[in-house]
């Protein structure tokens, strides 16, 4: 086992190692993408300037739901963000130097760049959830602190396994890079919302087609004992983790279809 | 032998001809630029998709607000907050606030070198394609969202026609606006090798501070006013305002007027800067 992740160590090593080389130009990079957790952020604060409580949540709750998902985002970003580059790798022809090699193409794509960068946002995402957290008032038992964990490693996993479905569908659409970002990008955008606040129908579909809801808004209830809105009863906060392991059999599944499908331009 | 009065009428015709000349090379890169990015109908279409599931989202979060809010935030009830976000989600293809950094990798690649040997400005000749580009991104990413809009909130659209006209005009002048911050953040690559700063800087500002979230209306005082020392409400709330008659006869000139200014300002500034970099430029020839 650890023989066969050792190309992937290597390969990380490398990339991590490029990336601090150049240190200004990697503190440049880490205070832009606060910038892009300021954006999201911005949005909420606005809001809540108008009103003091959203779908159920006051500040602090929308905020810790903000963050929540924020983090879960990122961490999928850092880890399987790179495979949304599918359609550069199958215009420039270079998919068919992964095939060629020895290792998994997907393992390669996700491996191709990791943009630590990318975790400034994630600890921006921290410190708006470190200070929330104490402000929403959770009553907090132990069950209660191993759902937190357990949230954002699920969250992060649906969110990956999104990003795995959006580059699947690449393959068949190679211009349709937005169809992708549409479901990534618009999935992390509505799990930032209390789902309670979406019309019964856009709720069914951030629930059960692009299952938004259960990054951390379902968890959110549990956490915060409050009941759910209809169709969305609170114990489903405690079902991310098989939310998850239901969007990666479906992503596992385009991503083998849609490689099976590809055809080299042979040059 | 000539006299002055009639050498007077043939210079006039000779600027005449030239200026004519001029604008069909404008009018040529702006049907180019229309045709480049037509090409491309099923990147189209996402897009047009995504803005879609963006304005989705956007509308129930707004409707949401003023439901909880008793009604009525700022001037907009339920049905006004969501046609303002649907138009917003329509117009912002055209308007383009996103990343793009075409002249700064040409800056970077010395491939400017080629845009300086042409008889065209290139800051016109760019501004042209953009205009192009941003005519045809209206037809799938505007129609998509206000349909989808309008089945499912319900849009309140004016039912005259002269806020529709006053709406393009606003519309293009957003656009020049976009265009020209765009072109002054790229210009910042005669200067500097990586533009990843300035770029970000520049979308955060423009992100937060254009009216696409909510109306700018809604903003707490102190950010408001920070808008409004900015061109970005100019980019996307005077456009939606004018659109659906928000601001409607002499308001909505006074808010194009500001536009324009915006516009001719920010024009004017890139001019100055470009030439500045292009002085100090130095490509390695091959």
């Amino acid at each position: 086992m650890a023989d066969a992740l050792r190309p992937y160590r290597v390969i990380i090593g490398s990339r991590v190692r490029s990336q601090t080389a150049y240190r200004r130009s990697f503190a440049i990079d880490l205070a832009v993408s606060v910038g892009g957790t300021t954006i999201g952020f911005a949005e909420i604060y606005v809001i809540f300037t108008n009103i003091t409580t959203l779908g159920g949540l006051d500040f602090a709750g929308a905020a810790m739901l903000f963050a929540l998902s924020h983090v879960s985002f990122t961490i999928a970003d850092l880890v399987v963000g790179h495979v949304g580059n599918l359609p550069t790798y199958i215009r420039t022809g270079t998919l068919d130097a992964f095939l060629l090699r020895p290792l998994s193409v997907f393992g390669q794509l996700a491996t191709a760049d990791v943009t630590l960068r990318r975790l400034g946002r994630t600890a921006t995402g921290l410190v708006i959830l470190a200070v929330a957290v104490p402000l929403s008032g959770i009553v907090w038992d132990p069950a209660k602190v191993m759902l937190i964990v357990i949230t954002v490693v699920a969250g992060a996993a649906i969110f990956a396994g999104l990003m795995v479905c959006g580059a699947a569908v690449q393959f068949w659409l190679v211009e349709g890079g937005e169809f992708a970002s549409a479901v990534t990008y618009g999935g992390s955008y509505a799990a930032q919302y209390p789902a309670s606040v979406f019309h019964p129908m856009v709720r069914v579909f951030f629930s059960f087609v692009l299952p938004a809801a259960f990054v951390s808004y379902l968890p959110v209830l549990v956490l915060l004992d409050l009941p759910g809105p209809a169709g969305l009863p609170q114990w489903l906060g405690w079902c991310t983790p098989v939310m998850a392991v239901l969007v990666w059999v479906v992503a596992m599944g385009a991503w083998r279809a849609g490689l099976r499908h590809y055809t080299g331009t042979g040059s | 032998m000539i006299d002055a009065s009639a050498s007077g009428t043939s210079a006039e015709a000779a600027s005449r001809s030239r200026l004519r000349a001029h604008t069909a090379v404008f009018g040529a890169l702006v049907v180019m630029g229309f045709r480049r990015w037509s090409t491309y109908r099923l990147a189209a279409l996402a897009g047009a998709f995504a803005n879609t599931v963006f304005g989705l989202i956007r509308a129930n979060v707004t409707v949401a607000v003023v439901g909880v809010a008793g009604g009525v935030v700022a001037g907009y009830d339920a049905r006004e907050v969501a046609t303002y976000v649907w138009v917003g989600q329509a117009l912002l293809g055209s308007i383009y606030i996103f990343q793009w950094t075409d002249l700064a990798m040409r800056i970077r690649s010395g491939d400017i070198a080629i845009d300086l040997g042409r008889p065209v400005d290139p800051q016109i000749a760019y501004l042209a394609a953009d205009l192009g580009r941003a005519a045809f991104d209206l037809i799938p990413r505007g129609a998509l969202p206000l349909l989808v809009g309008a089945l499912v909130t319900g849009l309140v659209l004016p039912a005259s026609p002269l806020p529709y006209l006053l709406g393009v005009v606003s519309l293009v002048l957003a656009v020049v606006i976009s265009f020209a911050c765009r072109w002054l953040v790229n210009l910042a690559g005669f200067w500097l090798l990586d533009l990843r700063g300035p770029m970000a800087t520049y979308l955060v500002a423009v992100s937060v501070l254009n009216g696409l979230i909510v109306p700018v209306s809604w903003f707490p005082a102190w950010l408001q006013t920070l808008a409004a020392w900015t061109p970005f409400p100019s980019m996307l709330q005077t456009p939606i305002d004018v659109f659906t008659a928000r601001a409607e006869g002499t308001q909505a000139l006074s808010v194009i007027v500001v536009q324009s200014a915006w516009a001719a300002a920010l024009l004017l500034l890139g001019q100055v800067v470009y030439r500045r970099g292009a002085r100090r430029l130095v490509v390695q020839g091959g």
